[in-house]
């Protein structure tokens, strides 16, 4: 059976179901319950933004709040993961990563290597990234890129309520650490989601729309920007292909090069700062595998290299828009060489 | 007119009195324009609080720092920002004390010494060191305030910073702004110990702990440690017990709270009221004379909304401004 639901609670189910068919997973972070050690009601808030909500009814004490102390909670949440729990440890915006990433890049990515393929990190970090919910400089940021530059993370990011329930179903039954990139302004989004268990498998991109013409490669929010573009654009008989990474690392360079070498042209769309991003990755990647391929310069369409503004009238520049993947794609159809230089 | 049983003045008296009620007024405001859907963002209200950053400034000048929280609006005020800047820069305008680009968790103004509400708890604790640090280096008699709810207190951050501090012997004063609870959760069950100072002992510092609604206990006890620390005599920490008027942020529907509790909070411990009966009851200053500031509050704060939602929106150059000093 499938039903239109929010990303939001799709996010709730996938927690819901792993937590029914394995009790080894656990689920904690700041608030995820509300109302501990308060007199008023129980399950008081769910979450920041509620999703969560419901789930203490259902799964109790297996639900934990913790007090605000990222280093310590979500560092247990790998140490336990290490001893044979599958702990979800919600970070509620990743920009707090900044607070505990010692216990993520330094410890959890490093334990299977460095520990010479002994050790299993069966940890989940969820929470919220990307930018347009005014929430300024602080608890906006699209920090994937810094994710994908470790190795031993993986890293996942959806773009819809389908694929996040499937993939967070993944995420919690993959053996490594996985950095859950929630979008907050997808959380309201709804598409059909079957009510039912299913994973999507890693490393594997989503053709969302077929073309001959351009690719334009993306995740996140900016996958919707893109497919307005490509809507646009179509309009005057160009016809995009887009691609929806879904898992960052893994990546799946192989949808992505096959498509490049059927277009000819490649426009990638990262919500990140400008340098050392995905699309930078992407765009040398493709420059070095399938360079006779392409037919003009590879473009890039990125946030700006400035921190998150929190004026509406700023921060709606801030995030590659519609238009700009349009003007991105025209420059690639023009001759070559005549595209201007593009300043990060 | 009967003689004045307090430590400060009259004038002093109506100039906490007025900081106050420019903190309550500036957040009733927002509270209400909020709901309107005028402003955009995160916005955390200082109502209720008033008397604790109140009794603090008034120990302090424009060389002393302080560093903030997400709840920074009132450490702002009674240090001295401009409500207008502070408006303006809550609505996105390029007029705001920030140019628009931080909004209210990020309102700062360092010629006031005010180093920034902050949007990563626990985070003003280490800048603070610093500050006073900076100070002590250059012999100033500077000292440095950092503000932390509760619920933050149990950050790392924070508990290395009361370390580093009574280690370099810095002229620190530590604020615990213990409103009960972080988000919906309660500070009883969060923080491990069962007061403020036994975990200041634990890092070799003194402790208080006052009643935060109280002005006249926080001033008191504010003045000795900021005196303390001015001197030489090293870090501080000053657990103040208070509460909050409205939600967590805007938008909170409270259900964490006890039936009642927040119409009992009001009734009894609202610093305002207890500030006012006060000096009343004592004969120093006149019910008149208090309402005359509030006329005036009021009219500033109206001035101040009016100015901002007519400022100027920053425009698409000013996105790329400011990254650094020079590149
Ligand atoms: C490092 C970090 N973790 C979590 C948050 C989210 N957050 C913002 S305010 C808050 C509660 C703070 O409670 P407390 O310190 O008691 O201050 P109060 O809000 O009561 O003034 C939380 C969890 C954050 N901003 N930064
Ligand atoms: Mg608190």
């Amino acid at each position: 059976m499938s039903r239109k639901i929010s990303m939001k609670q799709a996010i709730n189910e996938a927690l819901d179901l792993e937590m029914r068919r394995d009790p080894t997973v656990i689920v904690m972070g700041e608030d995820i319950v509300g109302g501990t050690g308060a007199k008023g009601e129980d399950d008081a808030w769910g979450g920041v933004l509620g999703v969560t909500k419901g789930l203490y009814a259902k799964h109790g004490d297996r639900l934990m709040d913790t007090p605000l102390s990222e280093s310590a909670y979500i560092g247990a949440a790998i140490g336990a993961a290490a001893c044979g729990l599958r702990p979800v440890a919600e970070l509620m915006f990743l920009d707090f990563m900044g607070v505990c990433f010692d216990q993520i890049f330094n410890q959890a990515a490093k334990f299977r290597y460095m520990f010479g393929g002994k050790a299993e990190t069966p940890v989940v970090i969820r929470g919220m990234v990307g930018a347009g919910f005014r929430a300024a400089a602080q608890h906006s940021q699209m920090l994937t890129p810094l994710f994908t530059h470790i190795p031993g993370l993986k890293v996942v990011c959806p773009s819809n309520a389908y694929d996040a329930k499937g993939l967070l179903i993944q995420s919690i039954r993959d053996n490594d650490p996985v950095i859950f990139c929630e979008h907050k302004n997808l959380y309201g989004l709804e598409c059909e989601v079957p009510a039912e268990s299913y994973a999507i498998p890693f490393g594997e991109a989503n053709v969302l729309r077929d073309g001959d013409d351009v690719t334009i490669v993306s995740y996140g929010l900016t996958v919707h920007r893109a497919m307005e573009a490509a809507t646009a654009l179509a309009k005057d008989g160009t016809e995009a292909e887009v691609i929806d990474l879904r898992t960052l690392s893994p990546i799946d360079w192989d949808t992505i090069v096959e498509s490049v070498e059927r277009t000819g042209r490649l426009v990638v769309v990262d919500e990140a700062h400008p340098r050392c991003n995905l699309a930078t990755d992407i765009a040398a990647f493709v420059g070095q595998n399938a360079f006779g391929a392409l037919k003009a310069g590879i473009q890039m369409v990125t946030a700006p290299h400035t921190p998150v503004p929190f004026a509406p009238s700023l921060e709606d520049l801030y995030v590659p828009s519609a238009d700009s993947i349009a003007s991105a794609v025209k420059r690639t159809l023009s001759p070559k060489g005549a595209s201007p230089r593009i300043a990060a | 007119m009967a003689q004045n049983p307090f430590p400060l003045g009259k004038d002093e008296l109506l100039k906490a009195y007025r900081t106050m009620r420019t903190i309550r007024e500036f957040e009733e405001r927002l509270h209400v324009d909020f709901a309107k859907g005028d402003i955009p963002g995160f916005v955390h209200l200082y109502a209720g609080e008033e008397a604790c950053a109140t009794g603090i400034m008034m120990h302090l000048n424009d060389n002393d720092r302080i560093a903030s929280t997400h709840r920074g609006h009132g450490h702002c005020i009674a240090k001295g920002v401009d409500v207008h800047a502070m408006m303006a820069e809550i609505y996105g305008r390029s007029t705001g004390a920030c140019r628009g680009k931080g909004g209210s968790m990020h309102i700062a103004d360092l010629s006031k010494g005010m180093m920034g509400a902050n949007g990563i708890l626990g985070a003003g604790a280490p800048l603070i060191c610093g500050a006073a640090l900076a100070a002590k280096v250059r012999g100033d008699r500077g000292v440095g305030i950092t503000f932390v709810g509760d619920g933050a207190s149990n950050q790392g951050t924070f508990l290395e910073s009361l370390n580093l501090a009574a280690v370099w012997n810095l002229p620190v004063v530590f604020v615990v702004e213990n409103n009960g609870y972080a988000e919906s959760t309660a500070m009883e069950w969060a923080v491990s110990c069962d007061s403020y100072v036994d975990r200041a002992t634990g890092f070799g510092m003194p402790g208080v702990t006052v009643d935060g609604t109280d002005f006249f206990a926080v001033y008191e006890a504010a003045g000795e440690i900021i005196r303390r620390a001015r001197d030489g005599g090293g870090p501080a920490l000053l657990e103040c017990n208070m509460v909050r008027f409205y939600g967590h942020f805007e938008g909170d529907a409270q259900t964490y709270r006890a039936k009642g509790e927040l119409e009992a909070i009001r009734a009894s411990r609202d610093c305002l009221t207890i500030l006012s009966e006060r000096v009343i009851e004592a004969g120093v200053i006149g019910r008149d004379e208090l309402q005359a500031i509030d006329r005036e509050v009021n009219g500033l704060i109206e001035d101040a909304v009016r100015a901002a939602k007519a400022a100027p929106l920053p425009v698409a150059e000013d996105l790329l401004r400011d990254v650094y000093v020079a590149y």
